[in-house]
């Protein structure tokens, strides 16, 4: 299939350019190239379970839990960078799964409030847990890298492309993932569930699988801005406004493509830190404007702006 | 992926890492970036005074009209250039700010902070960035206690929080020597929960046949509604109520537990409601201790330095109401600042100097202010030790604002740890060493 | 037994409180299935615009009395002004898209209303302590308790009265369920399903800003004060029911007692009682407790 070659070769190509451009990059940009790494993670589960009609208004729940569990590895003086991430991706996917029991039984706007309460649960425990430094949180040693702990601006980016890595690695299977038949099977259960079911598929199974894989993908987000940051915090990583940011980011990114979320990731950081450093006193409105304006003109998200412009081309 | 879309990547990228790079700058000023509270909460208590504060000093310092020794223009001759930049967001948000301004817009140093999870956060950040860095407010004593032990580039102008509890509960044993038992209401993140547990520590030191309550009050920050509380604390059987309330809380707390006589019936200790007194005026309870986190604010309204009334005239003259405290400890920093400044540029000819010898001026040095010696004494000489004051509020009809009465001083030996301690271990360890 | 008294008497102006401020949110939701982020916003600006307007009436040396109507004009006010330009303005394009598309676009609008709250008051805080004071204090179990925090509750059981009379009695709350039951079949019927949705969204607004509006002189109306509602008002209308008065009226009676008992007896779970009793309603009742009933697709 012609379609399928060309995602890959695109996402390899992109891998390949953005490495070489991290040597290049001044610091600032490479910083925000982290910060989507670590957002665009978190989307694109959010996205895989979008397929499925529903949408969490908690996650913050796993990439805080994967942030905080990476921090506290630190804490315990181990800084291997992959040990840190795998620890973190993995411990976040157990808490979807266990959680994921209760949650594959509910739709819409009760599944997205019942994720959100448990997400404010995590938030009042890290809050109430004075050992973990309340609301201060506390910091991330520098990750090392099979020994090697590198030094000065050599840490951004070797970070960067160690999780860049990471990203293209996790990227790529969850593109193959959504082009099998159980990836396609998600998009039948939004359409209508209990015909799904009386194909023979269970959609409960089906669901509580998304779930894990959106909790894992979170998890590696929450570990990538750990990292990157060198600190947690609860209002940084399980308030409910960053689980907002995330979802804010899905459907603005639209789900043409599983590179769409790294673009709006990337977009929505960069609006943010414009309209910071140009509107100091009214950044949000700006934020929380040009978001509205999106979702207004733009219904399939900003990838759906390179399909109009091809077809408009030719 | 089309090749026209890798173009366009191709492009970015090379726009991003083009508009990256900035012209070398000339120093023709000094750019000071001031991140404090511009928006939600903590703008009416802290981030406006303090961004006022910040305003008046640094306006007189590029006219030369501040008093003596500070009566030099600009920070070693060189004009400041002010950037006063929002602390809200988050720490992400403001860890990802601090690298911009560092690193896209050249700013040449930092004085602000009041979020102390902020200042945690960003202490590393500019040790790793080598940037200068004053926090004027934020009180953990984290940050040179565990995070940054052997500090370069941070500092910190003014007493960290254990101070406020340490001389509460002095003031308390000075004041309210036959107290019984007391009791916390405190919101319950890590400003509250730091608060409550210095003054209880300190309280156990000073006051040990006081006993603390064991059913202490922990409402959610922002709460806004605290009728159960009063409640709570009214049928308590503990005399005196601590609380480290602040902003829209503290007043909120006032306005519901004033009709129903809790004021009366309990001692309440507000340390820092400094904040908020002269914008309550007349709506403040009569008779209620407080603190604003040292010698600022209403605590000197009657000092005569002439530093501090050049400050509280032009701040008047300016903005119309008093000075509070987060407007002369944001001040006090830039004035620490400039300090620096001046002083290694004297030791280098007159030459405009380089950051490292800014730090070496500042470091261990006794740097005047308004009302205080910001006495950099602890932690390698990036920690400072700054005197501290309580009392009690009355309003004065005859002027038309309240003022502070019964006030005791402490000194800043008699409420600090001293080097080589950490605070909490020192008033677990009976505070010794103690000048008071 | 004081105790017991004082926690019923704390429960119940709390869980007033509580209904105040999620009844306008139930309905709405009900209604329109708009889980309305802005309800935070419409009650900051009741708050604002009620501040401001006492303490312009008090200057004004006007008659104590009327310091109250103030309180009802300046929801009704930000209700159909604001209420109408979010609903005609944004929501009107997005009804027929994804139900989750038009919670975000609320959150937007959530965030841009923070910063225009500022630009119209400015970051000062507005007291607007005088009707407090007039009213006076009375004792109960042997404690003071500030008359004005008790009429909340009178306030919230006519607001809630009415609102169950309005919707069970007259002809344009039956049309109301017609609509919460079943749209599409509601439109084929012939209801004007648009003119119900602007009436519902402006009476829910006013009714959000009703709850900022008399909560407004016993806290300081400062920026920020419309966040921490936004996640009060959703664990409450979740856990009674979403479209359902009687079930936030429930919600708020549990949540609210559950509260003034956790302060009194067990202060340190305080900050965890409302989600917790959200997540395990929700763990037993998916729909909350009182929801009305849905068909099933098929």
């Amino acid at each position: 299939m012609a379609r399928y070659d060309r995602t890959l070769i695109g996402l390899a190509l992109a891998f390949a350019l953005l490495m070489a451009a991290n040597f290049l990059m001044p610091e600032w940009v490479r910083f925000i190239g982290l910060q989507t790494l670590a957002r665009g993670a978190v989307a694109l589960g959010l996205l895989v379970l979008w397929r499925t009609g529903l949408i969490s208004f908690g996650h913050a729940l796993y990439f805080g839990w994967g942030a905080y569990t990476a921090a506290l590895l630190t804490r315990a003086g181990i800084t291997d960078a992959f040990v840190l991430t795998v620890a973190a991706t993995l411990s976040a996917g157990l808490l979807a799964l266990l959680l994921g029991f209760l949650l594959r039984r509910y739709r819409a706007i009760f599944f997205a409030l019942l994720n959100m309460a448990f997400s404010m649960i995590l938030y009042g425990a890290l809050v109430k847990t004075e050992a973990l430094g309340s609301t201060d949180g506390f910091g991330v040693a520098s990750p090392s890298y099979f020994g090697f702990a590198p030094e000065g601006e050599a840490v951004t980016t070797t970070l960067f492309a160690f999780s860049l890595t990471l990203t293209f690695v996790v990227v790529v299977g969850v593109h193959l993932y959504l082009r099998s038949t159980l990836g396609g099977l998600t998009l039948a259960i939004r359409e209508n569930e209990i015909r799904v079911e009386y194909l023979g598929y269970s959609a409960e199974r089906a669901i509580h699988i998304k779930y894990v894989i959106s909790g894992l993908l979170a998890g590696f987000g929450g570990a990538v801005m750990a990292m990157a940051i060198g600190q947690v915090d609860p209002d940084s990583m399980a308030l409910w406004t960053v689980s907002g940011e995330f979802v804010f980011i899905t459907v603005l990114s639209g789900t043409g493509s599983v590179a769409a979320t790294y673009v709006g990731a990337l977009v929505f950081e960069l609006i943010r830190t414009y309209a910071f450093e140009y509107a100091p006193h009214v950044w949000q409105l700006i934020l929380g404007g040009s978001l509205l304006a999106i979702i207004m003109f733009l219904p399939e998200g900003l990838w759906s702006l390179r399909q109009r412009l091809a077809r408009a081309k030719g | 992926m089309t090749r026209s879309s890798f173009a366009a990547q191709l492009l970015v990228a090379g726009a991003l890492a083009l508009a990256g790079t900035g012209p070398a700058a000339a120093k023709e000023q000094v750019v000071l970036a001031v991140p404090t509270f511009l928006t939600g909460a903590g703008a009416p208590a802290f981030g406006v005074p303090a961004r006022n504060g910040v305003e008046v000093v640094v306006q007189a310092i590029n006219d030369g009209t501040l008093p003596a020794p500070y009566d030099s223009k600009g920070f070693a001759g060189v004009p400041v250039q002010l950037e006063v930049y929002d602390e809200s967001g988050g720490n992400t948000k403001q860890v990802t700010e601090f690298r911009n301004k560092v690193q896209k817009q050249n700013v040449d140093l930092f004085v602000g902070f009041t979020s102390s999870g902020t200042c945690q956060a960003v202490t590393p950040v500019a040790e790793e960035l080598k940037a200068l860095t004053i926090f004027a407010v934020c009180g953990t004593q984290r940050v040179f206690e565990e995070l940054d032990t052997d500090p370069k580039y941070v500092f910190r102008t003014m007493s960290h929080a254990t101070s406020d509890q340490v001389a509460a509960a002095l003031y308390v044993k000075a004041k309210f020597p036959g107290v019984k038992g007391y009791t916390g209401l405190n919101q319950n993140y890590a400003w509250g929960q730091d608060s409550w547990r210095d003054f209880d520590l300190a309280m156990q030191v000073i006051a040990p046949e006081a006993k603390a309550s064991e059913k202490l009050q922990w409402p959610k920050i922002f709460a806004g509604q605290y009728g159960a509380e009063v409640s709570a604390l009214l049928l308590s059987e503990e005399e005196l109520v601590h609380t480290s309330f602040w902003g829209g809380d503290l007043e909120a707390f006032i306005f519901q537990a004033s009709p129903r006589g809790l004021f009366e019936k309990k001692k309440v200790l507000f340390t820092v409601a400094g904040t908020a007194v002269y914008r309550l005026g007349k709506k403040m309870p009569q008779g209620v201790v407080l603190g604003s986190r040292g010698p600022y604010g209403i605590f000197a309204a009657e000092k005569d330095d002439p530093l501090n009334k050049w400050f509280r005239q032009a701040y008047v003259d300016r903005f119309g109401t008093n000075p509070t405290g987060p407007s002369y400890q944001y001040a006090q920093g830039v004035l620490a600042a400039k300090f620096g400044y001046d002083k290694a540029a004297a030791a280098n000819g007159g030459q405009f100097p380089s950051t490292e010898q800014v730090i070496a001026a500042m470091e261990g040095q006794k740097i005047p202010s308004f009302t205080t010696t910001v006495n950099l004494a602890l932690n390698k000489g990036h920690q400072a030790i700054t005197d501290h004051a309580y009392g009690v509020v009355k309003w004065d009809a005859e002027a038309g604002e309240p003022k502070m009465v019964d006030v005791v001083s402490f000194a800043a030996e008699c409420v600090n740890p001293p080097d080589g301690v950490n605070s909490v271990d020192w008033i677990k360890g009976g505070m010794k060493g103690a000048k008071c | 037994m004081q105790q017991l008294v004082v926690i019923l008497v704390d429960g119940l102006v709390f869980s007033s409180y509580l209904f105040m401020v999620a009844v306008g949110l139930t309905i709405i939701f009900g209604v329109m299935k708009v889980l309305n982020v802005t309800h935070g916003s419409l009650y900051a600006f009741g708050a604002y615009l009620a501040a401001y307007l006492v303490g312009v009436y008090y200057e004004a040396g006007l008659p104590d009395a009327g310091g109250f109507l103030m309180l009802l004009l300046a929801p009704v006010i930000v209700g159909v002004v604001l209420g109408l330009i979010l609903e005609r303005g944004i929501l009107r394009h997005l009804y027929l898209r994804d139900e989750h598309t038009i919670v975000l676009a609320t959150f937007a609008a959530f965030l841009m209303l923070e910063d225009v709250i500022i630009l119209i008051w400015g970051v000062d805080p507005y007291f607007a302590y005088q009707p407090v004071s007039l009213l006076g204090s009375s004792e109960i179990g042997g404690l003071a308790f500030d008359n004005y925090s008790l009429s909340l509750v009178f306030v919230a059981a006519t607001v809630g009265a009415v609102c169950w009379y309005g919707l069970r009695r007259t002809k344009w709350g039956k049309l109301l369920m017609a609509v919460i039951y079943d749209r599409e079949i509601s439109q084929a019927m012939g209801i004007n399903v648009t003119a119900v949705y602007i009436v519902t969204f402006v009476l829910g607004s006013i009714l959000a800003a009703l709850g900022g509006a008399y909560v407004a002189p016993t806290i300081s109306v400062s920026p920020g004060i419309g966040v921490e509602v936004i996640v009060l008002a959703f664990a409450v209308v979740v856990t009674g029911g979403m479209g359902s008065i009687g079930g936030a009226m429930i919600g708020s009676l549990v949540v609210g007692i559950a509260r003034a008992a956790a302060v009194h007896l067990l202060p340190e779970v305080e900050l965890f009682v409302i989600y917790a009793i959200m997540a395990a309603v929700l763990a037993f009742r998916p729909e909350g407790l009182f929801a009305p009933a849905k068909a099933r697709r098929i």
